[in-house]
């Protein structure tokens, strides 16, 4: 353990000299196809080497690295777990769209761990669990809390494990020119390699590595086109110029009538959310980040209490380096767009818009922009185009952000595929923790504590072995047939886990009296309440208006309702049940005008006053438990669960 | 529960306390006010725009740090931390 600061000094410095040797071959003459190959190639061999090495035939490793992974990398392992293959590709781009409002996703995203490091993760430590639903077994005496528990954490983690999957074989697919379904499956055993043999040590170790990728690989482009424009490499230092000539040349397009009075200004707040919508995200994905079971088990795995906390602090600066950037990458962006495009006749368009438009990636005048052509038939189109392209004739993938700030800035090709390596690293990581956390619930939580106490410590490995490949297989096959709804239920996983997980989880070591029957109830209640606005809201949201009292949401800056309600009821589709996005009521209905991505915005408040309630309704627990809930508390001593087999 | 463990979790508790309100100011309270603040601007950015990007981000980070060292402190103090 000591060397482990010179193994990933060497590692660093071995990555930054294979990036040389690419910028070499690039300027040979190599085409890009192989660069690609190469970059993509390298990392995963990277990966599957530590993968192996790490390979365990003990329990205790298995499931929690053998408790003795330092603050400082468990800090990083917890980055590259927390950080998606979206966060690292389309966070940039929510914020280019959304402008002040997509800070939601920035402030939600990093301070949940203020909630992670002070009421939940050392107490956890403590306990010494193996899983989170073991933690609420031990605290809630039996099996109906673990059970509760199990389902949450399924319910949470596994859209977004065929998100991170999805996501892999997007960017195979964009920079090797892979076949979508055949990248999804090679996605899958560079995910595999990584945990089979080694469980979470190998988990670890591995993600550590690939924290280094993708942050350098976020950074370098940034850090670069902010020395190129700005001629200082600090991007959230210069951005600040950025922003500003952006809000100048947002009041000259409206003068120039080049973009509507109305129009979406990037410092503007709650232009996309309400003031009430804004907040709620924030507080959904704060406390959804304190209940995540993937990255609360990160935590099981400090040598002491001590080291946990620690941890989560070295977690969020880890964090707060990619999160602090991206808006950054999105002024960068938004400025090279309103400064070269807007207000610029549509026959001399930079050639990059081609090359994305021909991805149908980026649009003009509404269609996609393939070509010179393709562009000036679509503005001709348009009643009154006077041939100079206007803010609102401008369309981009939220994707397109990062992937394209390479080419935009002209940066070599070396670059771009850094970039694929990076988002590469950023969703296999991910998706490494939550296989894991699902295959672990499965294996130890079902298996061994409810099915099978008895099991010798080879077979219970054997099990996790299997399961995680089962699962694995279950999560890739989901994503190959690209189901549309995915990038959606994501953020989905957040209210889940803050409706069904959060009270349980803080009450349970803050409040004594909290009881067995208080929390089952509360986890139900929680967790129902969460899944049925989220539910009702996107599938069947005829029923959510005729029978449930929903209206149609309101526009955050007329306040006029969105979809006429009365209208689309009478529409023959008005009851359809699984309706898709495209539905003229999906997502577009609920309760006091809130969004359903913050959806825990009812099921906290259930969750919590269902467990206060039932609790004080039931005997207070016993005198075996108060005392187990003080050893909890208290850092000193051994780890509650510690098992012998391990 | 002894009375020394009692201090030990009344301190601790102060501790959270303290946090949970630092969080909620950051989190919340300060960009109630995003429309005041964004009439200051420094270095380019509207203040507003500035904490919520970066400034409330950092605070975050210190914080944390700060409570790591504040609540390793409480559990000497009070007999209770680990064994090195």
């Amino acid at each position: 353990m000591s060397n482990l600061g010179r193994i990933y000094t060497i590692y660093t410095g071995g990555f930054a000299g294979f990036i040389l040797l690419v910028a070499v071959l690039e300027q040979m003459g190599v085409p890009n196809r192989v660069l690609g190959y190469l970059f993509m190639g390298f990392t995963i061999l990277v990966y599957a080497f530590i993968g192996v090495i790490s390979r365990t035939a003990e329990v205790g490793e298995y499931y929690v690295a053998g408790r003795k992974v330092p603050a400082f990398y468990n800090g990083m392992a917890t980055g590259a777990d927390w950080m998606s293959g979206a966060s690292f590709v389309g966070m940039a781009g929510s914020l280019f769209l959304l402008g002040y409002d997509g800070l939601a996703f920035v402030l939600g995203w990093t301070g949940g761990y203020v909630l992670v490091a002070v009421l939940v993760a050392p107490f956890l430590r403590k306990f010494g669990a193996y899983t989170v639903p073991d933690f609420l077994a031990a605290r809630y005496g039996g099996n109906a809390a673990r059970t509760m528990g199990v389902l949450v954490l399924i319910a949470c983690s596994f859209t977004y494990v065929v998100a991170q999957i999805f996501a892999t074989g997007i960017i195979a697919q964009r920079f090797l020119g892979m076949d979508f379904v055949v990248a999804c499956y090679v996605g899958l055993a560079g995910i595999l390699v990584c945990s089979m043999l080694g469980g979470m040590k190998a988990v670890t170790w591995t993600q550590v590595a690939q924290y280094i990728v993708l942050i350098v690989a976020y950074l370098i482009p940034v850090v670069w086109m902010s020395a190129k424009k700005f001629g200082l490499p600090i991007p959230q230092l210069t951005y600040g110029n950025a922003i500003a000539q952006i809000s100048a040349l947002e009041q000259e397009f409206i003068q120039k009538g080049l973009a509507p009075a109305g129009m979406k200004q990037h410092v503007a707040p709650f232009t996309s959310y309400s003031p009430a919508n804004y907040f709620w995200l924030i507080l959904c994905l704060m406390v959804g980040t304190a209940s995540l079971p993937h990255v609360l088990m990160r935590y099981f795995t400090t040598p002491s209490v001590r080291e946990a906390r620690q941890s989560v602090a070295w977690s969020l600066l880890f964090i707060f380096l990619l999160y602090f950037t991206a808006p950054a990458y999105a002024a960068f962006s938004k400025l090279e767009v309103y400064s070269t495009l807007i207000g610029k006749n549509i026959a001399d368009l930079p050639a990059w818009v081609y090359s994305w438009g021909n991805l149908g990636l980026v649009t003009i005048c509404g269609k996609a922009a393939a070509s010179v052509d393709a562009v000036k038939a679509a503005c001709g189109a348009i009643a009154g185009h006077s041939g100079i392209i206007r803010f609102q004739d401008f369309g981009i993938n939220p994707d397109v952000v990062v992937l394209s700030t390479p080419e935009i800035a002209g940066l070599p090709y070396v670059i771009t595929g850094l970039v694929a390596a990076g988002g590469l690293a950023a969703a296999l990581s991910t998706a490494d923790g939550l296989l894991l956390a699902l295959a672990n619930a499965l294996s130890h939580d079902i298996y061994y504590r409810m099915i099978n106490p008895n099991a010798p410590t080879k077979q219970r490995l054997v099990i996790s072995r299997a399961l995680l490949v089962v699962v694995a297989v279950a999560a890739a096959a989901t994503a190959s047939t690209r189901p549309a709804d995915i990038l959606s239920m994501v953020a989905w996983a957040f209210s889940l886990a803050a409706g069904g997980l959060f009270p349980a989880l803080v009450l349970g070591v803050w409040w004594k009296r909290t009881t067995k029957q208080g929390a089952f109830w509360g986890m139900l209640a929680g967790f129902s309440v969460t899944i049925m606005y989220l539910v009702v809201t996107r599938y069947f949201p005829g029923f959510g208006v005729k029978y449930m009292g929903m209206s149609s949401l309101l526009n955050p800056v007329t306040w006029a309702p969105i979809v006429d309600v009365a209208k689309a009821m009478t529409a023959p589709n008005a009851m359809d049940s699984w309706v898709l996005a495209s539905h003229p009521l999906a997502s577009k209905v609920g309760w006091f005008n809130l969004n359903n991505i913050s959806a825990a915005a009812f099921g906290l408040p259930a969750g919590f006053l269902v467990m206060y309630v039932v609790s004080l309704m039931t005997p207070a627990p016993a005198k075996e438990m108060q005392d187990f809930i003080d050893e909890c508390r208290r850092p000193r001593g051994k780890s509650m669960m510690e098992e012998k087999s391990a | 529960m002894s009375g020394k463990e009692d201090i030990y979790w009344r301190k601790t508790s102060k501790l959270m306390i303290t946090m949970m309100s630092l969080w909620i100011f950051f989190s919340f309270v300060i960009h109630f006010f995003v429309n005041q603040l964004n009439a200051i601007k420094i270095i380019g950015f509207p203040l507003g725009f500035y904490m919520a990007s970066q400034g409330s981000l950092i605070i975050f980070v210190v914080m944390l740090f700060w409570f790591a060292k504040a609540q390793d402190k409480i559990d000497r103090d009070s007999g209770v931390a680990e064994e090195e």
